[in-house]
């Protein structure tokens, strides 16, 4: 029995770097902060549906990403001690895990809603397949469909909510895609060397450091409007609003000191501050 | 200076408190103190997140004084407009000015002494008004008693703002290690003097 409840926790405590918690748990808040947008009655089965389904379909798709991309994890210094690159999980067991995962948030998902299964699917899909597999090797713009599949969860949320995907939850998702520039560009720049030895093409060896510090600016803004104007039309109270505007003011100021005050240190402020307004912006929209 | 896990903590809850002020402490007030105390608020919720992100050093900066000025200012504002009605307008004009002429003696190249006159005549004026507004009108009893807990709190931001004063000036009064080291649980204090004192009025 003890031997069991031992391989158990070896296992858990080697298979948990692959999902990525920050990141899963932050992209399953904006889930739930897309549900909560809809102000309906509180169905708690159906949250806790939502956010079980939604667990094992970002997880599963991130376990895969990694198991496509154990080589490259391999020769990037920021990557090479993950569990697959390192060696201490195989690929056949990365991949069994990532389809299970896959296959059951999936399957989950078009029990509780078939549309909300559709749009469940269709990230996994855009992730995966889209970014993943065909583009990640091939061209800097595919951080657009990755982009993408990170605001899924947001509008899925949303759909299970409403019954339908509407503007909110497309402008919602569109928040979170234009978030997501701020983070990946700024790891592809920190880690640039890493990404040229990948051969992984990106938006500094693309545009330079310049171009993409004004892209990630830039991207920042559109997040913030239309959170913004998500915020409004979901009619969120006055206090959060003026919460919402305040947060926003500070993104925006870090924004313009990426372009005209560049630094490394000023970059990664951004790229953390971003991540807070995230989740601070989620917060409000439900409540 | 790296920030120790009780700093963090410390200026995170001022984070909170500074964000619940701003979503839930001012409703029902009229449309300039809701702006004035929002400004404040959120000047000081975004300044006590940067310096979790960036560390203490961000205090280092030269645009801190363009921001520190805000958080007095707008306070100070508010609370005239909300208690001094026959200097409203008068008052907002000073502050405005004030402003600009802190932002561009900042910016351009002045003598170093007029630039801190005009500093310390716009920053003492806004700090005394915080201090002494709410304590007057608490021992009147015109508003609740623990209305002065704001002007406490002005005193506290007074309190930081002449340590900083004399860190960036080279003549601190005590360590610069002391001085960042009590500075987050002073913002806290002084928030939190603040919110209590709006709450209680």
């Amino acid at each position: 029995m003890m031997a069991v409840f031992n391989l158990f926790r070896t296992k858990f405590k080697a298979y948990l770097p692959l999902i990525k918690s920050l990141q899963t748990g932050l992209l399953l808040a904006t889930g739930v902060a897309g549900y909560m947008s809809a102000h309906g009655p509180l169905n708690l089965p159906l949250l806790l549906s939502l956010a079980g389904s939604l667990f094992l379909a970002i997880s599963g798709s991130t376990i895969l990403n990694m198991w496509y991309d154990c080589d490259l994890d391999t020769v990037m210094n920021r990557t090479h001690n993950r569990p697959l690159a390192s060696g201490t999980i195989t690929r056949r067991e990365a991949l069994a895990l990532g389809l299970v995962f896959s296959l059951a948030g999936v399957g989950w998902s078009f029990t509780l809603n078939s549309l909300y299964g559709f749009v469940v699917l269709a990230g996994l899909f855009f992730d995966v397949i889209v970014y993943t597999i065909w583009l990640k090797r091939r061209t800097s713009w595919s951080i657009l469909w990755g982009g993408i599949s990170g605001g899924i969860p947001i509008l899925a949320g949303r759909v299970l909510a409403t019954g339908r995907i509407d503007l909110v939850g497309l402008l919602l998702m569109m928040a979170v895609l234009f978030w997501i520039p701020t983070h990946i560009l700024t790891y592809t720049m920190r880690y640039f060397e890493d990404y040229q030895a990948a051969q992984v093409p990106t938006f500094p060896s693309r545009y330079g450091f310049e171009g993409t510090r004004a892209i990630i600016a830039l991207s920042a803004i559109i997040a913030a409007a239309s959170i913004g104007v998500a915020g409004v039309m979901i009619g969120i109270q006055a206090g959060a609003l003026r919460l919402m505007i305040v947060l926003s003011a500070g993104l925006l100021l870090l924004s313009a000191a990426t372009v005209f005050r560049p630094s490394e240190q000023v970059n990664f402020s951004l790229f953390k501050y971003a991540s807070i307004y995230m989740l601070a912006s989620m917060v409000l929209l439900s409540l | 200076m790296k920030l120790s896990p009780l700093n963090r903590i410390l200026l995170l809850l001022t984070c909170l408190l500074a964000a619940y002020q701003v979503v839930d402490g001012i409703n029902g007030l009229e449309n300039i103190p809701i702006i004035a105390y929002t400004i404040a608020f959120g000047v000081l919720l975004v300044a006590c997140l940067l310096i979790i992100i960036l560390g203490l050093e961000v205090l280092n900066s030269r645009v801190v004084v363009m921001f520190s000025t805000i958080i007095p200012l707008s306070l100070s504002s508010g609370l005239v407009w909300q208690h001094v009605a026959s200097l409203r307008t008068a008052y907002l004009v000073f502050a405005i000015a004030g402003y600009l002429a802190v932002l561009v003696t900042r910016s351009i190249n002045l003598p170093i002494k007029l630039s801190t006159v005009i500093l310390a005549v716009v920053h003492g004026v806004a700090g005394l008004v915080v201090f002494l507004l709410p304590s007057i009108l608490a021992a009147r009893g015109e508003t609740h008693p623990g209305f002065a807990l704001i002007g406490l709190g002005g005193a506290m931001i007074g309190l930081g703002g002449l340590l900083l004063y004399f860190l960036k000036t080279g003549r601190p009064i005590v360590s610069r290690e002391i001085i960042l080291s009590i500075l987050p649980a002073l913002f806290l204090l002084m928030t939190l003097s603040f919110v209590a004192g709006f709450m209680l009025s």
